[in-house]
């Protein structure tokens, strides 16, 4: 069974997770007992140096940040799909080797679309 | 049930606890629980030591390559100077800004730090010195460190602050673009390994140089440099860091944080570029391999700490990029250039054109 013996290594990633988060929370607790409290209005605005704020941040945002999320989320799946690939290569051989060229082929074929389209150009 | 804590042998400093805490008449589970406990706490004691180190050691590169002194005051050429900055930090008060978002705003440093620590669950420090060696070791890296865009988008958001917005989501689209680049150079490599665990990927470079990986395989070079480059812009390090450019953005994503807040970000910024060039050592340069008058860790740390100034010197003589050159550099240059590489690197494996 080293399916079963291999997951239990995992157990370490869970105690890291709680060891992580105890040890930031706890350096935060320490610095509430040493530090000073004081805070009054002008302190606790927004910092736009020394402008006062006009309105909310929590705007509309310019969406080209939104079309390259999108790019990479396809090229992150493709990524997703390299991984067992690159592992397993050494036994599948030619096959697997032109079936990923293939793919990578029809992925970039979409890329030089995008760019083609003037997607990847940043205003 | 036995949770065993595999290939751990941090001895004997790390038995002699476990003996003691059996000797306590304790379960197996609480030991173990126990043992993974101060295991972190270790790990999270040397990743101080080893910040506030990087932290005084680029203050004195980048002094010296402006023709300045740096931090002369505290001790030695002031190696102590670091340290009494974290003391400073914790000490200063928590100016938070009224209209927060109070959930967000306090989680988002933790979770960025979180995201730096939890990759040394698998960083193989030296022989037989590795917390737990699991078997997608490297792809578990590539995935926890991506948390760290989270976390800024998190900063950026819940600061409330048109400056912090923007550095939040041009970290986003920069590290998003980035990933993809350095994912596939590491692919590359794990093409020649056939494993995804960093034991498997140090022990299949055992030797001298010319087994490491940047030598051995053909292209390994250039995998290595589009590693580098992408793994510069991951960690929001100087030709790429847009996100915080202080010229620009004041300080980007952190403006609103102060004291140990903000001393969570500044920490898990330099565990990231430790990281990086850790990963880096690992798939390219070796690992722990070396001559054998130095003990493994100390290869490690060398070879870590020899990338590590390689990105110090970067960030120090280049300018910064503009925010279209970074993007259109990423799309239009290192992507098709890795996935050219892995394919050849493919068809060099299938040839056998490599020893």
């Amino acid at each position: 069974m080293e399916g079963a013996v291999g997951m239990t290594e995992y157990l370490s990633v869970a105690f890291f997770i709680i060891a992580g988060t105890g040890i930031v929370l706890f350096t935060f607790f320490l610095a509430r007992l040493i530090r000073p409290h004081n805070p009054y209005k002008e302190k606790s605005m927004p910092y736009e140096c020394a402008e006062d704020p006009v309105g909310d941040s929590w705007i509309k945002f310019n969406n080209r940040f939104y079309i390259f999320a999108l790019m990479f989320v396809i090229f992150d799946v493709e990524v997703v799909f390299l991984f067992p690939w690159a592992v397993a290569f050494g036994e599948l051989g030619l096959f697997a080797l032109v079936e990923m060229v293939i793919f990578i082929l029809i992925l970039f074929f979409g890329l030089f679309y995008a760019w083609k389209k003037g997607v990847l150009k940043w205003v | 049930m036995i949770w065993p804590i595999a290939t751990l042998e941090l001895a004997p400093l790390f038995s002699w606890l476990r003996g003691l805490l059996v000797d306590l008449g304790l379960s197996e589970v609480w030991v173990t629980s126990i043992s993974y406990l101060a295991l972190g706490a270790i790990i999270f004691g040397v990743l101080a030591l080893l910040a506030l180190f990087l932290v005084w050691w680029e203050r004195k590169i980048a002094a010296h390559i402006q023709q300045r002194f740096g931090p002369m005051r505290h001790g030695w050429h002031g190696w102590y100077q670091t340290l009494m900055d974290a003391l400073k930090l914790l000490q200063k008060e928590d100016v938070v800004i009224e209209s927060r978002d109070k959930v967000v705003f306090f989680w988002a440093p933790v979770l960025c730090f979180m995201a730096a620590f939890l990759a040394y669950v698998v960083m193989p420090w030296g022989e037989n010195l590795i917390v737990a060696d699991l078997n997608i070791g490297i792809l578990y890296i590539m995935a926890i460190t991506t948390f760290t865009v989270i976390s800024l988008v998190m900063a950026g958001w819940g600061s409330n602050n048109k400056y912090a917005l923007l550095g939040g989501m041009r970290s986003a689209a920069q590290v998003v673009s980035y990933e993809i680049p350095m994912v596939v150079s590491v692919l590359t490599i794990i093409v020649f390994v056939g494993s995804l665990s960093m034991v498997d990927i140090v022990k299949a470079q055992s030797g001298l140089m010319f087994n490491w990986f940047i030598f051995k395989v053909p292209f390994g070079p250039i995998a290595f440099i589009t590693y580098i480059i992408a793994a510069t812009a991951e960690a929001n390090r100087t030709p790429f860091d847009i996100p915080e450019a202080e010229q620009e953005l004041v300080a980007g994503y952190n403006v609103e944080y102060s004291g140990m807040k903000f001393a969570m970000f500044f920490l898990a910024e330099f565990i990231n570029l430790f990281t990086v060039s850790a990963v880096a050592t690992t798939l390219f340069l070796g690992g722990w391999n070396g001559w054998e008058f130095i003990p493994s860790w100390g290869w490690f740390l060398i070879k870590t700490l020899g990338v590590v100034l390689l990105l110090m010197l970067f960030r120090w003589t280049y300018p910064r990029l503009r925010v279209d050159q970074l993007m259109e550099f990423a799309w239009k240059f290192l992507i098709p250039l890795t996935f050219a590489n892995l394919i050849l690197g493919g068809i060099i494996k299938y040839l056998g054109w490599h020893w």
